[in-house]
């Protein structure tokens, strides 16, 4: 394959990804203050420092509403994680290599994009409950997963594919947990009251995680949710199950299946699962989750660099291979 | 048997006699379209523009702010030759594409038909096209023109006329394919009937002509493209898709000891036939154009050494000069010693001191082209200029009278189509597509560029023109 060609596959894996936790992001805030008691005011900034992008959101707005902070997370072409943002440049290398794509996933992918320009035409921000858009563009790109779980070859594209949408969705899965640790109770007491609960479940349901995580732990307990999106071996939003993956498909594009490491990519990847494989839950707390999260998406970003320079540099390492000689 | 409103008398109408009376290859389809409604013919036309919109069937527009992509308009009401039409047609662009086959093979070898003084030697080595460095050269089993994309009309008299022999790698066979299936969803009960020859087998051709052009059982066939932002991206993309081949940009390959590599995420992988749609000029910045960005250094200097194969092999421009066409019946008697099977255009060469006269005489009457210009740009259509602009073109003329011919006006034919007014003629002209392989094969099939404004004759998509598909009858 075509060095370019995967670059391309990749991106288009972690952006499709991205969206559809951005998705995911707003529905978690939707679900809580569904069930917030009426006296508590709403809180949106958590969202947006949760993505990373609040320096950025400081410099465009002044206010911080639920309108603002909407419009940027999904529609403002400024934002260069927001959803439409992501949704366009998932497109822009879908179009660029659609002769690699099935005409199904190209033309739903186009048809994503515009989906997204007409919610940005009919205002959906300023909609009283504009969860209807948010859940259909989510379902449009689980439409494409599922075009593509049942109709693509697993050759070394649907490994590029399958190795960015992964490594964003561990990325991601850390964010949303990383919410929590911004939204503030209302004081230091309410730790561990029915409106911390609250916020653990909503969580988990943007995940579509609650369920599953009721079937594993019973009640509600913060630490268990902790051990539950980070080190699950099953569950397939887990960090540590992403990671897995990616660690499996980097090995199948490499085509290395005896364990160990073929180049730094493999390296980093593998060395970073097994630290969540035979971390405890304990481990992290005492850490401090925000602080170990952030520990973990330094390392994520690292990792993608490292499949940068391994697979999509080629091009450089070559013409300065050449220009030592 | 008529369609209200439908003004047919004035050209030569395809569907309609100058009597108003239906020609037989129209008589079947007639009877359907009679049966829908205006309001069904509507919302078929907009579910074609949905289906475009969705297949992302569009292309790019040079010079224009508005938004990068746009929809090539489809209209729904297909244009149908019937098949003794064809046959004539496909015999005489085998016979033209043949004869300036052997042209490009000779003006860069032996020169004999400059030397016989058949066509200017000027003409030729003056050319800005003629490029030396093909000088000597024979491609790959002595194919130079492998894709053309012929440009006809049919006049007044009803009989076809070559406008331009497109050399140079022509687009727009994705929009013939691909019309082709938007139109059977919309009549998919006439597809069954009717007896429509397929074109849908075209990609799989290619990629045997294609192939036919290296000597290795299993060679490695791509694509090459400018890249996104080029105006034919989708056609790119979609024939790469098609054959199932790479399809490559210039900085995906690289050339070692005159070998072609793409770059992989497995390393080098040698590339052995490039079906290129980059220009010549920008095809090697070490032969061609030190500026290009796009081209990959030292790819000639393979093509030299027979290692890659390009497709259309470097320097057919020369032959499809608008100055060149008018010596093409020439040509073919020259190699073939047979008449042209299909009909020039009258071509007055305003290099020539008499024709130069007479154009600035008559140029309210004619068209006038620049030699080296396409896309419509660059023309004026005599009758329907004002006296500014014949001035101005005279005064082209007079100061570099090799780069202009003219020719009459031409009626183009109408066929009919959808417009806001219900359905009435419009001007089309057709673009068949000739593949040059182990044999030279004619698509049954075409792309129709249809111009959409009232009285219109510029079809060009970049002027405001739409496509139809074109239908060519087994009988």
């Amino acid at each position: 394959m075509l060095s370019r060609v995967a670059s391309h596959i990749y991106w288009l894996g972690r952006y499709l990804e991205r969206a559809e936790n951005y998705a995911r992001f707003i529905d978690v805030n939707f679900n809580l203050m569904q069930d917030l008691p009426v006296d508590l005011k709403e809180q949106w900034q958590p969202l947006v420092a949760a993505t990373g992008d609040w320096e950025l959101f400081q410099t465009l707005y002044s206010d911080y509403g639920k309108n603002q902070i909407l419009y940027f997370l999904a529609f403002d072409s400024e934002n260069p994680n927001s959803m439409l943002s992501s949704i366009m440049k998932s497109r822009e290398n879908a179009r660029i290599i659609r002769e690699n794509l099935s005409k199904e996933t190209w033309e739903k992918v186009n048809e994503l994009y515009y989906m997204m320009l007409e919610g940005k035409d009919k205002k959906i921000w300023k909609k009283a409950d504009p969860r209807y858009f948010f859940e259909r563009i989510k379902n449009q790109i689980l439409l494409i997963y599922g075009i593509a779980d049942n109709s693509v070859a697993r050759v070394e594209g649907w490994y590029f594919r399958q190795l960015g949408q992964f490594l964003e969705r561990a990325d991601k899965t850390s964010r949303i947990l990383d919410v929590k640790y911004h939204i503030l109770l209302p004081s230091g007491q309410d730790v561990g009251t029915p409106l911390d609960f609250l916020h653990w479940m909503a969580l988990l349901k943007s995940v579509t995680g609650f369920n599953t995580y009721r079937r594993v732990y019973g009640t509600i307990d913060p630490s268990n949710v902790v051990e539950f999106l980070v080190l699950n071996k099953y569950f397939p939003r887990s960090i540590y199950y992403c990671l897995k993956e990616a660690e499996y498909c980097l090995h199948h594009i490499s085509g290395n299946l005896d364990g160990g490491f073929k180049n730094p990519a493999e390296k980093s990847v593998g060395e970073l699962r097994s630290r969540l494989e035979f971390a405890e839950v304990s481990d992290i707390i005492g850490f401090g989750l925000h602080e170990y999260l952030d520990n973990l998406q330094i390392k994520l970003n690292n990792l993608s660099d490292l499949i940068d320079s391994t697979y999509f540099r080629l091009r450089d390492n070559f013409i300065s291979q050449t220009n030592d000689q | 048997m008529k369609i209200e409103g439908y003004n047919a008398s004035e050209h030569y109408d395809e569907m309609f006699t100058n009597i108003g009376e239906i020609r037989p290859h129209y008589e079947e389809f007639f009877q359907s379209l009679k049966k829908i409604p205006i309001r069904k013919m509507n919302h078929l036309q907009f579910s074609a523009n949905q289906t475009q919109r969705a297949m992302g069937m569009t292309f790019n527009v040079y010079h224009d702010n508005q938004g990068l992509e746009k929809i090539l308009h489809l209209d729904i009401i297909p244009r149908i030759i019937p098949n003794d039409e064809w046959l004539k047609l496909e015999a005489g662009l085998k016979q033209r594409t043949y004869a300036l086959n052997l042209f490009l093979q000779d003006i860069y070898n032996d020169r004999k038909i400059l030397k016989d003084g058949i066509v200017p030697e000027d003409l030729i080595l003056g050319s800005k096209d003629y490029l030396k460095p093909c000088i000597g050269l024979t491609p790959p089993k002595g194919i130079w023109c492998h894709i053309t994309g012929t440009d006809l009309i049919k006049n007044k008299d009803g009989e076809y006329y070559i406008l331009e022999d497109n050399l140079r790698c022509p687009s727009g066979v994705s929009y013939m394919l691909e019309s082709r299936e938007i139109i059977k969803r919309a009549y998919p009960n006439i597809f069954n009937q009717k007896g429509i020859r397929p074109v849908s087998d075209y990609p799989a051709k290619l990629l045997k002509m294609l192939q036919h052009l290296s000597n290795k059982s299993k060679p490695v066939v791509g694509v090459l493209t400018p890249g996104i932002y080029n105006s034919a991206y989708y056609e790119h993309s979609y024939l790469a898709l098609q054959m199932g081949v790479e399809l490559v940009n210039g900085v995906d390959l690289i050339v070692e000891d005159k070998k072609v590599y793409m770059q992989t995420t497995r390393g080098l992988e040698q590339i052995d036939v490039l079906y290129r749609r980059i220009d010549d000029a920008f095809l090697d910045p070490l032969t061609f154009r030190s500026d290009s960005m796009l081209g990959i250094p030292g790819i000639f200097e393979a093509y030299k050494a027979g290692n890659v194969a390009l497709a259309n092999a470097p320097g057919t421009g020369v032959a499809d000069d608008k100055a060149v066409y008018a010596y093409v019946p020439k040509i073919i008697k020259y190699y073939l010693g047979e008449d042209p099977i299909l009909n020039n255009v009258p071509t007055y060469l305003c290099r020539e001191e008499k024709d130069k006269q007479y154009v600035l005489d008559h140029i309210e009457e004619l068209v006038v082209k620049e030699t080296n210009a396409a896309g419509g740009y660059g023309m004026l259509i005599g009758p329907k200029a004002t006296k500014e602009e014949h001035s101005k073109f005279r005064d082209l003329i007079k100061s570099n009278p090799t780069n202009y011919i003219a020719q009459p006006t031409l009626s183009l034919s109408t066929v009919p189509s959808l417009t806001e007014e219900g359905v009435m003629g419009r001007h089309v002209d057709l673009r068949p597509y000739i593949l040059y392989g182990n044999e030279i094969e004619v698509i049954p099939g075409a792309l129709t560029r249809v111009a959409l404004k009232k009285g219109s004759l510029v079809v060009n998509s970049s002027q405001g023109g739409g496509s139809k598909d074109t239908w060519v009858l087994y009988n």
